[in-house]
């Protein structure tokens, strides 16, 4: 079996004085859609950004396409072809929608096209040249997604897309992941929303107190149900 | 002679070139401390002293290589520039994590060491720098004489600070400044190399300060208290534009100059105090300033 694209080990950060993972392991395949589920609190958001290279401080494994990731800075880790979409979204107030979506520079070939990304987000045309101030949340989103798109990067670290945002933009952001999987993009996803989690995914993992605790493939999700509520409390 | 509002025509349109002269320099140099607060939250207070240097290097050139003024606008700033990202380098980038105190008190010092320096070389009573011949003489505008000079440095300061504002509002590169101004981290984590960028952002900066500084030396004599003079005024200027607004700094800067020059009109005795009791109705007022983002 190949090596997985995405694999870590022991992976531990902190912020400041609080220790936040307590040695993270995982893998995600080439092609694969994957999420991390928890609690708050439980460190799906940190492992992103902890993969991304934006917590002070960290240690253990991260290897990439066989590269070790884990002493590398946070735009050479994205230059390996890691794009991230941050719970906050992260959508620049000053920057038009354009500006926003040009923004992350290209960093190899094979990225979708912007009439490509217009046709996943149609919203994303219209209000090409609206401030990033002026969007909606579920633009918003589609807007933080969309311009990870282009870069060429293969695997999409994607943090709660469908928090707070309407049902029916919430049913729109997991066809995008399902086409984006179609296209062949890896996605390793956080989610809270379970039911959201189980519509895309290939694979869970659920983590507590900073650990992984347990992996479940989507076909078996069923069975585990009773577990999953209790790690989750839902 | 005409009078208007009771003051001698050509006194007023004396103090209002005159303001706005001083006010091309408040806008450039203002400018280049918003554009590196911005990225930097950094408060630049070697800005005169680079500005200083700016007339010293274009006097440098000339005296002891022959260069002339029009080289001057081109290397000075360049030179100046680099030394700023020299500063950059070794000094503030270890702040970046501190408390905005830490960077203002580096920069004051360095400040003052740069400024002490050049008194001790040259001394203070200031050096001679010649208008280049092209630029000599006068207009006559039929209702008074502008010296071809000073118009020369409203426009060239004006078209510095047009040229800062596009580069920064509509190209990809000021996008990804002004995308860095609000999360540094986020566009690291694209890709970006914003280690780089802040320090480049210094340099010219430092840069525009060198380039106001070629363009004040013919106006004012070259000497180590140059910037000093100033950039206490440039402050209040940056205070009451808003930190970080390009386009606060640029009017402001302009618009105060002009206000100096007619309070220096109508009532000489406030002119040296009235920028700053402007700055303390604005902070009180509107603490961001006029053009600020809270």
């Amino acid at each position: 079996m190949p090596e997985p694209m995405l694999k870590l080990e022991g992976l531990e950060a902190w912020y400041g004085e609080s220790h936040v993972l307590h040695g993270v392991g995982l893998e995600v395949r080439e092609g694969e859609v994957v999420t991390l589920l928890g609690r708050n609190g439980a460190g799906k958001t940190t492992t992103l950004r902890a993969i991304m290279g934006l917590v002070p401080r960290r240690q253990g494994s991260i290897r990439f396409e066989g590269r070790e990731l884990i002493g590398a800075r946070s735009d050479a880790i994205a230059r390996a072809g890691i794009a991230y979409c941050p719970e906050e979204r992260g959508i620049f107030a000053s920057l038009n929608v354009t500006e926003n979506l040009f923004l992350p520079p290209v960093i190899r070939a094979g990225g979708m096209t912007v009439p490509e990304i217009h046709a996943l987000f149609p919203n994303l045309k219209e209000r090409a040249r609206s401030p990033g101030a002026k969007l909606s949340g579920g633009e918003q989103q589609m807007l933080a997604i969309g311009r990870i798109l282009r870069t060429g990067a293969r695997l999409l670290l994607l943090d709660e897309p469908s928090e707070g945002l309407a049902p029916v933009i919430v049913q729109q952001i997991g066809r995008t992941i399902r086409e984006l999987k179609a296209r062949g993009f890896t996605v390793l996803l956080v989610e809270q929303n379970f039911r959201f989690a189980q519509t895309v995914a290939d694979r869970h993992y659920v983590m507590e107190h900073g650990r992984v605790v347990e992996m479940v493939a989507n076909a078996d999700l069923a069975a585990a149900m009773d577990r999953l509520h209790e790690y989750l409390g839902v | 002679m005409d009078m208007i509002f009771g003051v001698p025509a050509p006194l007023l349109f004396g103090q209002l070139v005159l303001g706005l002269i001083n006010g091309a320099f408040y806008a450039m140099l203002s400018l280049g401390l918003a554009v590196i607060f911005g990225l930097l939250n950094i408060i630049n207070f070697t800005h005169g002293a680079q500005f200083m240097m700016g007339a010293f290097v274009a006097w440098m050139l000339l005296t002891y290589l022959g260069i002339g003024y029009w080289w001057a606008l081109l290397i000075a700033p360049v030179v100046v520039g680099l030394s700023g990202i020299v500063i950059e380098r070794l000094f503030i980038s270890r702040l970046y994590k501190l408390d905005h105190l830490y960077g203002l008190l580096l920069t004051f010092g360095l400040g003052l060491i740069i400024e002490g320096t050049f008194r001790n070389l040259y001394g203070s009573s200031g050096l001679p720098y010649r208008i280049p011949p092209e630029l000599t003489g006068a207009w006559d505008l039929g209702f008074m004489f502008l010296p071809v000079y000073r118009g020369w440095v409203v426009i060239v300061a004006l078209l510095v600070c047009l040229a800062t504002w596009l580069v920064i509002e509509k190209t990809p590169l000021g996008a990804t400044l002004r995308a860095a101004t609000e999360n540094a981290a986020l566009v690291q984590a694209f890709g970006i190399n914003v280690p780089r960028l802040v320090t480049l952002t210094y340099g010219a900066g430092v840069g525009l300060a060198a380039l106001a500084g070629v363009l004040a030396a013919p106006i004012y004599s070259v000497n180590p208290q140059m910037g000093a003079n100033f950039i206490i005024t440039v402050f209040a200027v940056v205070v009451i534009g808003g930190m970080g607004s390009i386009l606060g700094s640029i009017v402001t800067g302009f618009v105060l100059g002009v206000v100096e020059g007619l309070t220096r009109v109508f009532y000489p005795e406030l002119s040296s105090t009235v920028v700053f009791i402007i700055m303390a109705i604005v902070l009180l007022t509107r603490p961001a300033g006029l053009f600020g983002r809270a």
